[in-house]
């Protein structure tokens, strides 16, 4: 127990920290890698050729490397872009699906650290989606400087509110969070559905909104057909922000006590209803930022459907990432790759895109339940107390 | 006399923890071993290797002269070796029968319960044994002590002929003690071996026939009960000289610091359970609230904390009502906490210590700037605190949930002395702690009245209370029975009022 030598005194802390990490990455990374392997036996079993069918996976997602080649070389030698664009572009698309996926992640993953399961980011990006649409079409003569921020404020509130709502049902009445997202869910659906065939219904026969004005739109880094905008390093930017707040901050040192051990932080004089309030509101309002970036930086107009349920597989998302918004950002990567490459997949190599479903699903069975993967890699536990079933790897 | 159980050079290593190292221990036949130590001397994880759920690294088990392959409790069992846990392994929803034949049900015709075998099996070893409980009622109406005694009948069921108690008498009362040293009293006269393990001295001598002494995971010694004394035994356990007594010169009491008056608390089920408590605690004295658990001391630790509403009543700290603030209110006015439940209030055992350290003033200076966390003096801080209060961990930076029970306990210690405070609740300060460390945290909560602070101290262990108290206050029911000055109480007056009996009651009795 005494130490010989004190060593400095950061020494303790990176040591521990570094272990930490590892620790806390090994079951991920194993669980993706898992899951590949489970998602190429069964595309093994349908009759096709895995090696085909990930490398289509990869080429949709990263692009490929003599494409690129192909691309510089093209640039250099006629200062032409095109192939150039072309072999980035699945690559920036591959962002492009990652980003709306980072902020509703960060929203799950605000609300797990503080003990709350927010099942409601689907509907909370489906109001932040209208609101930003809303402030982006009808507001005009105004600056992009002001329209822009406006719009993306405008959607953060509107998920905001619609998180808060739950949140504040809970803290008032007791009601629980999940039975309550899940039902501001419909609301928000249906509520969708009617402003889209009526209040806010363009002029043409769809029922979809007008297209947002062009000072209220996320700038595009690229022209045509590439849509990688403004969008990816906001959300970026805002996962380091959530990370700040939750880990440098007494409001985040409360949340996350309330989150781990509420009768402790009760004790220690923290109030935990407003902390489910204000968690809700934050976490409401990030899933509402996943919605007005996919409209100010995508879509530009919001339609029936217009979710690809980013706000269920934000959950999938908090759960891969172990609520850490560093973890989010992976993930979110991880599925926007995936997303992406699968359209190509599909194409080129004719596996059915429904295979990406099968590994999330398969990663998120693997992460909900660790043992599984501690148990095919032989992975002692964390604590000398649980290794009593597993062995090997030990010292 | 033969040795039904020898374990000889039994060494287990975890990652970094040499947690076994060489152990030697001899059981004789229908004889009691009393393994003493200190938490984290060993002891569980001895008797795991010896119930097949740790695999030692070296050694052997010899089970009446042969050397026997444990891979697991079963085949633990197939030796005839019974393991009664410290935290009972029952289904509260179920019978005794049901919990006794948990694991081994017997059917007939293949699918339909035989019940009423097992129940018959469990009123013969009733009988046999002296251990009565009634097989069909339900585990959860059972008081503590007589779940025990199903946990030991699950073990006789099965045929144990070696019993090994760990910690069997942390749960219970003095009057269920006793009446679990009848029983294992039964168990030897009908020829079972027993190893009772603890760190309580006085259980070891009153039923010990041989004791071996465990320190930091090797053998310190054996020792006969009849030439060993509480001291010899607590500075083998503890490897220096301790102080069993609580040094303390008498109080100085000056003016009130907390004034309870008829105060009404309900429970989080809405029981009534505080029912018109008046006391006061004065500066520099320690009023003790004796009693047997569940008397409605939790209710009323909570509601002068904060954490649970009042019904009716007054709470005056230092002349101000805190009977409807809220818990920081309270904590910021001066009252330290040192919870019941250590894991439940007192931690939060996934975050690091130097987070624990700071866990009730976060926001305040030097911690905070504004809503921004300082890293430097909460590090600074919690350093301080590890070393100032003898916390045993390798740094700061590892989860509070890591450290031994004591060490926890030394956590919140040193984070609720190191504010300003008027005064210090603690209730059940030393559960569950080793000789060391409640000899250190005794000594803590006098110097802290010998600084003028008022303390309250809530404690079902009656001697902590003689030890530490000035005034005793008797709690039965929901109620004070009475408040009696520590010098002149005794210990069976105050069993008296645990029990509920009044003193001028049990005179009309005579």
């Amino acid at each position: 127990m005494t130490t010989t030598a004190t060593p400095a005194p950061d020494a303790g802390k990176k040591e521990n920290k570094s272990s930490a990490l590892s620790q806390e990455l090994l079951i991920p990374v194993l669980a993706v890698l898992t899951g590949l392997i489970l998602g190429a036996l069964v595309i093994l079993a349908s009759g096709e050729n895995p090696l085909r069918a990930y490398g289509a996976l990869f080429a949709g997602s990263f692009g490929t490397p003599g494409d690129l080649i192909e691309g510089i070389q093209s640039y250099f030698a006629t200062g032409e872009t095109r192939l150039l664009l072309r072999a980035i572009y699945p690559f920036t698309e591959s962002l492009v699906t990652a980003t709306p996926y980072i902020f509703a992640g960060l929203s799950v993953a605000l609300g797990f650290r503080c003990g709350l399961f927010n099942i409601g980011a689907e509907g909370q990006f489906f109001i932040g989606a209208l609101c930003s649409a809303f402030v982006g079409y009808s507001l005009s003569g105004l600056p992009m400087i002001i329209h822009l921020p406006l719009a993306i404020l405008g959607g953060a509130l509107g998920g905001a509110v619609w998180g808060m709502i739950p949140g504040y049902l809970k803290a008032r009445f007791g009601a629980h969070e999940v039975v309550n997202t899940i039902m501001m869910n419909w609301i928000a659906f249906r509520l969708s559905d009617w402003l889209l065939s009526g209040p806010m219904k363009s002029s043409g026969f769809r029922p979809v909104t007008q297209n947002v004005l062009a000072t209220a739109e996320l700038p595009r880094f690229f022209p045509e057909p590439l849509r990688f905008n403004l969008g990816f390093f906001i959300a970026l930017l805002v996962a380091y922000l959530v990370y700040w707040f939750l880990f440098k901050t007494t409001l985040g040192f409360e949340i996350r006590s309330v989150g781990a051990n509420p009768d402790a932080a009760k004790y220690a004089g923290m109030n935990i209803i407003r902390n489910f309030v204000l968690v809700m509101f934050l976490a409401g309002g990030l899933a509402g930022l996943a919605g007005s970036a996919q409209v100010l930086g995508v879509d530009h107009w919001v339609g029936q459907g217009f979710s690809a349920g980013y706000g269920f597989d934000a959950i999938a998302i908090a759960l891969l990432g172990k609520s850490h918004p560093a973890g989010v950002v992976l993930a979110a990567l991880l599925f926007g790759f995936l997303r992406s490459g699968a359209t190509d997949m599909q194409s080129i190599a004719r596996i059915p895109i429904d295979i990406i479903s099968i590994i999330q699903g398969v990663v998120i069975v693997f992460i909900a339940a660790p043992d599984i993967i501690r148990w095919l890699y032989r992975i002692r536990a964390k604590k000398a107390e649980d290794t009593v079933l597993t062995r090997g790897w030990g010292k | 006399m033969t040795n039904v159980l020898e374990l000889h050079g039994i060494t287990k290593r975890f990652p970094g923890v040499l947690a076994n190292d060489q152990i030697c221990i001899t059981l004789r036949e229908g004889k009691i071993l009393a393994l003493l130590g200190e938490n984290g001397a060993g002891k569980s994880t001895l008797m795991n290797i010896l119930y097949g759920l740790y695999k030692p690294d070296e050694g052997k088990i010899m089970v009446r002269g042969k050397e026997v392959d444990i891979q697991g409790p079963n085949d633990a069992i197939a030796q005839g070796i019974g393991m009664v846990h410290q935290h009972f392994m029952l289904v509260p929803v179920m019978t005794v029968t049901e919990n006794v034949m948990l694991g081994i049900e017997p059917t007939h015709n293949g699918i339909f319960l035989d019940k009423a075998k097992v129940s018959k099996r469990i009123r013969e070893i009733s009988d046999q044994y002296g251990l009565e409980v009634d097989p069909n009622a339900y585990i959860k109406d059972l008081p503590v002590g007589i779940q025990q005694r199903v946990e030991i009948i699950k073990v006789l069921y099965r045929h144990a002929d070696i019993l090994i108690l760990d910690e069997p008498t942390a749960v219970l009362t003095p009057q269920e003690v006793e009446g679990l040293f009848k029983i294992i009293d039964t168990l030897i006269k009908s020829g079972k071996s027993i190893i009772f393990i603890t760190h309580k001295l006085k259980e070891v001598l009153a039923v010990a026939d041989d004791i071996t002494v465990l320190r930091l995971g090797k053998v310190v010694g054996s020792i006969d009960p009849k030439e060993a004394s509480s001291e010899i035994l607590a500075t083998m356990m503890v490897g220096r000289d301790v102080n069993l007594v609580v040094q303390k010169e008498p109080a100085n009491p000056a003016g009130a610091v907390l004034v309870v008056e008829d105060l009404y608390v309900r429970d989080e089920r809405q029981h009534m359970t505080v029912q018109g408590v008046s006391f006061d605690v004065r500066k520099g004295e320690v009023l003790g609230i004796a009693g047997v658990q569940g008397n409605g001391q939790t209710e009323l630790v909570y509601a002068l904390t904060g954490l649970l509403p009042t019904d009716a009543g007054s709470i005056q700290l230092l002349g101000e009502s805190i009977r409807h603030a809220s818990p920081r209110k309270i904590l910021e006015r001066g009252v330290a906490h040192i919870p019941e439940d250590r894991q439940r209030h007192g931690l939060i055992l996934s975050f690091p210590i130097h987070d624990n350290m700071m866990l009730c003033t976060y926001y305040k200076q030097p911690f905070a700037r504004g809503i921004s966390l300082q890293p430097a003096p909460i590090f600074s801080n919690a350093d301080e605190l590890v070393k100032q209060y003898d916390v045993r961990t390798p740094n700061i930076y590892v989860n509070a949930g890591t450290l031994s029970g004591g060490n926890q306990q030394k956590v919140i210690v040193a984070r609720e002395f190191s504010r300003p405070i008027e005064l210090l609740i603690a209730s059940q300060p030393t559960r569950g702690l080793d000789v060391g460390s409640i000899e250190y945290i005794h000594k803590q909560i006098i110097k802290k009245r010998d600084e003028g602070c008022g303390v309250l101290v809530v404690s079902s262990e009656l001697d902590e209370i003689l030890a530490l108290s000035d005034r005793i206050a008797v709690m039965y029911k929901g109620q004070i029975m009475a408040i009696v000055d520590a010098n002149t109480a005794t210990k069976e007056q105050l069993g008296m009022l645990m029990a509920g009996v009044l003193p001028s009651e049990t005179s009309n009795k005579n």
